[in-house]
């Protein structure tokens, strides 16, 4: 039954929450509580969540709040502070790696037309993919450029804040049963081979060509602490800011500016923008859809 | 007095394009009230904002990440994204789809529920899934709105009918009286407007 009392939002994937005993909902208090559990989560076990998007970042602790069956975020709080199973089962909430490989097939196809033929005049290209996750992203530039015959030339910088997708990524097995799906984006993104003729079939994983592996350079990286490490001609940071807020966003978008040469790329998630950040007079939108930007000064 | 409302909800799948278009002609230019449209659509769809805007004074945007929430648009959600309130933005996600949708209406609700409370109204018309009844209820919990188009009238019934079973007092309206109610409510010093029950969600008023 619906009812004004319940603390914990009752969505549909959050059925559990609802059996559990009722509080008032107050916003107010609810920014309170969520600031305590990062607070302490930073100064406990030192992942920094203080500045991440409080939206998802609020639906996300709820979810695993019903999961848990807790009523409260002061009730996850204790647990994770005095349970470091609970941590990791957080943690993983909180670090939900969604990617696929040519996800978003129209980026690629734009990346071809508008970046590839001023990489053609670099003798040696760098590429950044900051917040690589399991690497798909990766890989696909990797094969991508490999098409365009730049590949020999090209390193590509791949990193994320969490050791254990990297370790993964560094791997370059993916499940089988997504290649269809692949190869159907691969196609979509102007693939003009086979798409198996880059993996083995092997037991239930998809081993990719360990030649793609060879110029990719898989490493941890804090874009939240860290500083840069090299200047690129690309940087590629899609559908990963969404999940900072304002602040943190300018900051790493000071950090990609400072890492960029004028005249380098940079390529966001589709939805995007260099609008809100302070950023955008120093870049111009090379492609009219996508969003794949030059610096300019 | 009327309630001040900060925020107008839609949800609609199956059929949603003629009922979304029918919405959006309906508010006439300068509505004082932001309306989003959470509308369920394949990635390559790409018209859709074109198609609203054909048939709307009012601005019809694709949100981006962090843009301020404003009167005088129409919002659309992105296709692949969940969407999201944040304070006076929106914020978007690309966590898991919820039952097989992203965007998902129910996530967009939820969200403007806890933002908004009693200052939301949400809106769910014609759809073949149930996404929208969870997050209706909560507008409803919160004290916000709850409408549904009259099912008879929906090109899909089926997410009109679980919205009604999700909260039995919502009020229902037949597609054609759906804008006219909405600028009643957001401009009119007196509309019709519904009584609040103690479930906090809203008496059927008769159209």
């Amino acid at each position: 039954m619906p009812t004004d009392d319940l603390s914990a939002p009752t969505g549909a994937d959050l059925t559990a929450a609802a059996e559990a005993p009722v509080h008032k909902y107050d916003p107010d208090l609810e920014r309170i509580e969520i600031r305590l559990l990062l607070e302490g989560i930073y100064r406990h076990y030192g992942f920094d969540f203080r500045s991440y998007a409080y939206a998802s970042l609020r639906r996300r602790i709820w979810k695993r709040i019903a999961a848990e069956r807790l009523t409260t975020i002061s009730a996850l709080q204790d647990r994770v502070l005095h349970e470091p199973a609970m941590m990791e089962r957080l943690l993983l909430d909180l670090s939900i790696n969604v990617t696929a490989m040519f996800r978003d097939p129209g980026f690629y196809v734009a990346f071809r037309r508008d970046v590839v033929p001023a990489l053609r005049t670099y003798p040696f290209i760098r590429i950044w993919h900051a917040g690589c996750s399991t690497g798909e992203e990766a890989y696909s530039m990797a094969i991508l450029l490999e098409e365009e015959g730049l590949y020999e030339r090209t390193r590509i910088y791949a990193t994320d804040i969490n050791e254990v997708v990297i370790r993964k990524a560094r791997d370059g097995i993916f499940p089988l049963d997504r290649m269809q799906e692949y190869t159907h984006n691969y196609l979509a993104a102007g693939g003009t081979r086979s798409f198996s003729e880059y993996y083995t079939a092997m037991y239930d994983g998809a081993l990719f060509a360990p030649r793609l592996m060879r110029n990719i350079v898989f490493s941890q990286h804090n874009l939240v602490t860290d500083r840069s490490f090299a200047e690129c001609n690309v940087i590629l940071c899609r559908n990963v800011l969404i999940y900072f807020d304002r602040t943190l966003q300018q900051r790493v978008h000071k950090l990609f500016y400072e890492s960029l040469p004028v005249y380098g790329y940079l390529g966001l998630g589709s939805k995007e923008s260099l609008r809100f950040t302070g950023f955008e007079d120093h870049y111009e939108q090379v492609d009219r859809r996508e969003k794949i930007y030059r610096k300019i000064q | 007095m009327k309630p001040h409302l900060s925020m107008i909800a839609v949800g609609a799948s199956w059929g949603g394009l003629k009922a979304l278009r029918a919405i959006a002609h309906g508010l006439p230019a300068h509505f004082p009230v932001p309306v989003t449209f959470v509308q369920h659509r394949s990635k390559e769809s790409g018209a859709l904002r074109e198609l609203l805007q054909d048939c709307t004074p009012l601005i019809v945007c694709e949100v981006e990440d962090k843009q301020p929430i404003m009167g005088g648009y129409v919002y659309l959600a992105p296709p692949d994204y969940h969407l999201l309130v944040d304070g006076d933005e929106f914020s978007l996600t690309v966590d898991a789809p919820v039952r097989y949708s992203r965007p998902s209406i129910d996530v967009f609700f939820e969200s403007v529920a806890d933002r908004f409370g009693a200052e939301a109204a949400g809106v769910i018309l014609t759809g073949a899934n149930d996404d929208g009844a969870a997050g209706l209820r909560q507008v409803a919990a919160r004290g916000g709105l709850a409408i549904v188009q009259d099912p008879r009238t929906a090109e899909s019934p089926i997410m009109p009918r679980a919205a009604l079973r999700a909260v039995p007092t919502a009020l229902t309206l037949p597609l054609e009286r759906m804008a006219p109610y909405l600028v009643s409510l957001a401009t009119a010093d007196e509309g019709p407007r519904p009584r609040r029950d103690r479930s906090g969600g809203a008496d059927e008023v008769r159209p």
